[in-house]
């Protein structure tokens, strides 16, 4: 006999459904996961590229981010799964004057945040990258504690996880009305059934504005969608993710990393950005994307592309995400609009709405909740997303 | 050199030969080589090993499809089998993972080419070829792609008449004439544009095309697009199954057929639909010795006049039997089979070997549908003809090339031309699979001067009956799957033209003249082993359809139409009407090892070009994987080159066998591109340069 009563329903099995649903597990909720694809992960999280960074510039994302590297870096040791985890670092690469006062802005930033982060002149970035283009670099930040793994495997290992943890996954099984008694949650319906509960997280990524409106409320999340693309594999050659921030047509920024089995994988922030759900490939993607990083790193010419996708970054209107329980409706708690960065604020992001939901929540969450608060005003906007 | 020389239907002008060199030891090719056909003529079968288990790696596809031959030309990882042989190039194999050549040079880029065409045909076989021609001719402006370096498809590998209706689609012409023959038609069109060398790489949801031309990366978008890009060869799970000398029947037409390359001594051929059977008479036909033919069902499925072509001159056919591993260290050097119960389940204790060098797998095609499934999702006009629709014999893509190209000018609007009710009909019935096979009935007559049809299968085809000139050659049934009879009637006889005998595609009729020797008739037997191997007093077993010997006789006389040998020879009245073929060479030699050579310990591979064996996808499949996608994740099987283009059925299977019904899977998304291409192409930079 299925349960049919909850401690908590989370909405969404990806990259934040399935951290969120695990940390609450561990701490001893009876938890239970819906979506309505036929397994984990497969909205946003397989289009993720893998990164995980500290080195943002917001305080909330950057205490995040710590806390999902640590968790990504030592997860072989704790759990045994190969998730490919390197420490290769971030290098954000300056070409021009204006990036490079940007990303010296923001170092001092990170630098009072205690960041492990440096800039580095031409000559010591080409020793961390030497298959940069010299003439066009002009240095850049180097963060060595940063690093990647493989979003699939561990989007995958924190599932088996969650599950070990007896966290109960319905896939094939869209949620429909998220039920109140009053002002507080009392249940979810989905299009087979109806499970009681007095918390609901709203875990849905692209599509967290829509399960909003199931609780009757609206949430500033819009998808922008991005092309990413991946190589076949060559020997490493390159250790840290590349971030090129210099604005081009068509492209924001755009950035790529060298996978641990040898494969580089690609993204590009488009300008403008491509709001809505459309995730099927475009001409434009490869010839843009081609151009800037060849300019860049020359060597990339011989490297042949093997796929292509795209996936959608659910922004919010300032770039930061949305994390907290709803004043208005009891039980009704986002962890949603993470901007592109759910892989990597992820872990982070579970085991903060797990304090959330059982009110254990400390001094330091209680400003990241602040600073991500769903009843902020959204006028500040990130220098670098 | 295993080069082929003297084959019987097919010749090559080699050229002046060079060389350029495989692992610094020199290597010789001739003009036109793909690096891939030069070294396997070379004897160089291992073209790398695998960087996850250093496995060994040749060719498998030969058609650019997979990755399986990747090695390093003067520095650029490329594909063996697509790219021409150069004097003085430096070919390594790859070890482990490339290394990336170094560059530090920035070059001049150019803005991508952009162009718009009426009708896009992906594929210049024998359906994008006949749907061009049926554009063409009325004026459309068409762009047709070939990603081969010459037109014609899978054409160019087909050294035997085809099959089908003579009016329609040429029946009793090679393949390879007929392509030719295509080719010359389109070449005349002036609206009709015809790229070379040009693989479609994506259809994108904006209705671009992107198209890799030698080495260029162009855009184009058409108002409609034809896929007619033909299909892929279906993998089997076996133990053994990605050593070099594993590889699909078409990959060996092509190293056989169009490169003259003779990659065997020793075949053995798993399968027996018509693929699996045309690819062993075509290894006979060059040289190569079959040493049997496994069919998991209790008959072949192709055509009977295949297989009894087969079986005419010794092949061992093992129906009910499966192939339970190749073996061999490093390449193949037997393959062990045994027999299969009803369930298609090994019989334990059935199990033999036989020596072979090469495993030839022949179990199906399946379409090549990227292009048309990404054109449906994104809703762009598209059309499918040929094998990219539903396979078929190439007859019946020939036909449904010139439907789809009518119809594609009618959705144009240049044409209002109507596509008759009857082309629609014979599409059909040039699709249909064999049908019931007749009881034969001995000839009575023994006077005068009979064919003798040898052909007892419902099959589409009616060269015999359209070339004889008295009429009297019928097809039993309401349209041209019939059988074939003759007799004579309304005073009119058979006149010994041996027009039949030289047509007919299944090499099924023979011709049997008692005029002037009642007790010792004179039987004319097609033959296409080079009129070269015979003369006049040379000796011959004479076999029935099934390969029985019926007793030696000396050729009398032989006279050669359109590179099929008629040879005359002399038999006994009471045997002559059984005679359907002659044999020279000895039956293969009994390859049967003394001892089962048993199953590699190492696991089968599924997904070849990331090595994940079965037993790491049933583990998924165990723990409750119903999604591919997810099991993609898990295992890397579909990930790897060639995009699950060849996994994902073999994958479908294990989820047969585990008992799930395939309807609760969730089939993996396709994504592009559709096959590897550096950065530099789409970035502007000229490959070369």
């Amino acid at each position: 006999m299925r349960r049919r009563t909850y401690d908590a329903v989370v909405i969404g099995s990806g990259s934040i459904g399935v951290p969120t649903a695990w940390a609450l597990a561990r701490d001893g909720l009876s938890v239970l996961v819906l979506d309505p694809l036929p397994s984990t992960g497969q909205g946003s999280n397989k289009t993720a590229i893998g990164g995980i960074r500290a080195t943002h510039s917001d305080p909330a994302k950057i205490r995040l981010g710590l806390r999902s590297l640590e968790i990504a870096s030592t997860w072989r040791e704790r759990y045994g799964d190969d998730i490919e985890w390197t420490t290769g670092g971030y290098a954000f690469v300056a070409t021009g004057e204006r990036e490079e006062q940007v990303l010296k802005e923001l170092l001092a930033v990170q630098v009072r945040y205690g960041l492990d982060i440096a800039w580095l002149e031409r000559r010591e970035l080409l020793d961390v990258v030497p298959t940069l283009r010299r003439e066009i670099v002009r240095g850049g930040t180097y963060s060595p504690a940063d690093g990647h793994c493989s979003p699939l495997l561990f989007g995958h290992a924190m599932f088996r996880q969650a599950k070990a943890a007896g966290v109960e996954f319905r896939f094939g099984e869209a949620a429909r009305r998220i039920e109140r008694s009053a002002d507080r949650v009392c249940a979810v319906a989905t299009d087979k059934s109806l499970y009681a509960t007095r918390t609901v997280v709203n875990a849905a990524g692209a599509w967290a504005a829509g399960v909003g409106e199931m609780a009757g409320t609206e949430h500033p999340v819009r998808p922008d969608a991005h092309e990413a693309g991946i190589t076949e594999p060559v020997a490493p050659f390159l250790r840290p993710m590349v971030v090129d921030i210099r604005p081009s047509p068509g492209s924001a920024n755009y950035y790529f990393f060298q996978l641990a089995t040898g494969q580089v994988v690609f993204c590009v922030t488009p300008s403008p950005s491509v709001w809505g759900f459309d995730r099927r490939e475009t001409s434009r993607f490869l010839p843009l994307v081609a151009r800037r990083m060849v300019d860049l790193m020359p060597c990339l010419a011989n490297l042949r592309v093997r796929r292509t996708w795209r996936g959608l970054y659910p922004m919010t209107p300032d770039g930061s995400p949305i994390v907290g329980q709803s004043k208005d409706i009891e039980g009704y708690v986002m962890a949603i609009g993470m901007c592109g960065q759910g892989f990597m604020l992820g872990p982070g992001v579970g085991e903060l709405v797990s304090r959330v939901v059982r009110r254990e929540t400390t001094r330091e969450d209680d400003e990241v909740l602040t600073l991500l608060s769903p009843h902020r005003a959204f006028s500040r906007a990130e220098v670098l997303k | 050199m295993a080069r082929i020389e003297g084959h019987p239907i097919l010749q090559r002008t080699w050229g002046d030969s060079f060389t350029f060199t495989f692992s610094g030891r020199p290597v010789q090719a001739y003009p036109g080589d793909v690096l891939a056909s030069a070294l396997v003529a070379a004897g160089v079968h291992v073209l790398g090993h695998h960087a996850k288990d250093r496995a060994p790696l040749g060719i498998f596809c030969a058609n650019g499809q997979c990755a399986q031959c990747l090695v390093l030309a003067d520095g650029k990882p490329v594909k063996a089998c697509m790219t021409l042989a150069e004097p003085g190039m430096r070919v390594e194999p790859i070890v482990g993972l490339p290394h990336l050549p170094e560059s530090d040079e920035a070059r001049p880029m150019s803005e991508v080419e952009r162009r718009e065409v009426s009708v896009l045909v992906l594929g210049g076989g024998p359906a994008g070829l006949s749907a061009g021609i049926e554009l063409g001719r009325r004026g459309v402006d068409v762009l047709l792609l070939d990603d081969k370096s010459r037109l014609g498809g899978k054409l160019v590998l087909q050294t035997h008449r085809f099959f089908g209706s003579v009016e329609a689609v040429d029946a009793g012409t090679r393949g390879i004439d007929i392509g030719a023959s295509l080719e010359a038609s389109i070449r005349t069109l002036e609206t009709v544009t015809v790229w070379l060398e040009a693989t479609a790489l994506a259809v994108y949801s904006d209705g671009w095309v992107g198209i890799l031309r030698q080495g260029r990366y162009e855009l184009v978008r058409p108002r409609l697009l034809i896929a007619a890009t033909g299909a892929r060869e279906k993998s089997l799970a076996f133990s053994g199954n990605t050593l070099p000398g594993v590889y699909g029947a078409g990959a060996f037409q092509t190293l056989v057929n169009r490169d003259l390359v003779r990659p065997s001594e020793r075949l053995f051929v798993v399968g027996g639909g018509n693929v699996g059977l045309i690819a062993g008479y075509h290894a006979l036909q060059a040289g190569i010795e079959v040493v049997g033919l496994a069919e998991a069902l209790p008959v072949c499925g192709g055509y009977k006049v295949h297989r009894d072509k087969l079986a005419r001159l010794g092949v061992p056919i093992f129906t009910s039997h499966t192939i339970l591993s190749a073996n061999g260290d490093g390449r193949v050097e037997s393959v062990t089979l045994a027999a299969v119960d009803e369930q298609l389940r090994p019989i334990v204790g059935t199990e033999f070997s036989l020596a072979c060098d090469t495993v030839l797998v022949a179990v199906g095609l399946e379409p090549v549908d990227e292009f048309l499934r990404a054109a449906n999702e994104f809703g762009l006009p598209v059309l499918a003809a040929g094998d990219a629709e539903e396979i078929a014999e190439a007859s019946a893509a020939i036909f449904s090339g010139k439907i789809r190209g009518l119809e594609a000018a009618r959705r144009l609007g240049v044409t209002e031309d109507e596509i008759p009710e009857e082309w629609h009909a014979l599409g059909e019935i040039l699709k249909s699979r064999p049908g019931a096979t007749m009881p034969k009935h001995p000839a009575e007559t023994r006077t005068g001067v009979v064919p003798v049809i040898h052909c007892t299968q419902e099959i589409p085809c009616n060269p015999c009956a359209s070339v004889c000139p008295q009429k009297l050659i019928q097809l039993e049934g309401p349209d041209i799957r019939g059988v074939p009879a003759y007799s004579a009637r309304d005073g009119r006889e058979c006149v010994g033209c041996e027009n039949c005998v030289a047509v007919c595609p299944g090499l099924a009729i023979t011709l049997v003249d008692f005029r002037r020797d009642p007790a010792m008739p004179t039987v004319t037997v097609p033959f296409e082993f080079g009129a070269d191997a015979l003369r006049p007093g040379s000796a011959v077993v004479l076999v029935d359809t099934t390969g029985e010997e019926l007793g030696e006789a000396r050729v009398e006389k032989i006279a050669v139409r359109d590179r099929t040998a008629l040879v005359k020879v002399k038999a006994p009245a009471d045997v002559a009407g059984q005679v359907a073929g002659i044999r020279v060479r000895r039956a293969a030699a009994n390859a049967r090892l003394a001892e089962v050579v048993e199953a590699l310990s190492d696991e089968t591979i599924i997904c070849r070009c990331e090595r994940v064996t079965a037993g790491e996808i049933r583990a998924a499949i165990r723990a409750g994987c119903r999604d591919m996608n997810e099991l993609k994740a898990i295992t890397r099987a579909g990930m790897g080159a060639c995009g699950g283009k060849t996994c994902t059925s073999l994958i479908a299977r294990l989820f047969r066998e585990a008992g799930v019904a395939l309807e609760s899977v969730t089939p993996n998304v396709r994504r592009p591109l559709f096959v590897e291409v550096p950065l530099g192409v789409f970035a502007g930079l000229r490959e070369g340069e």
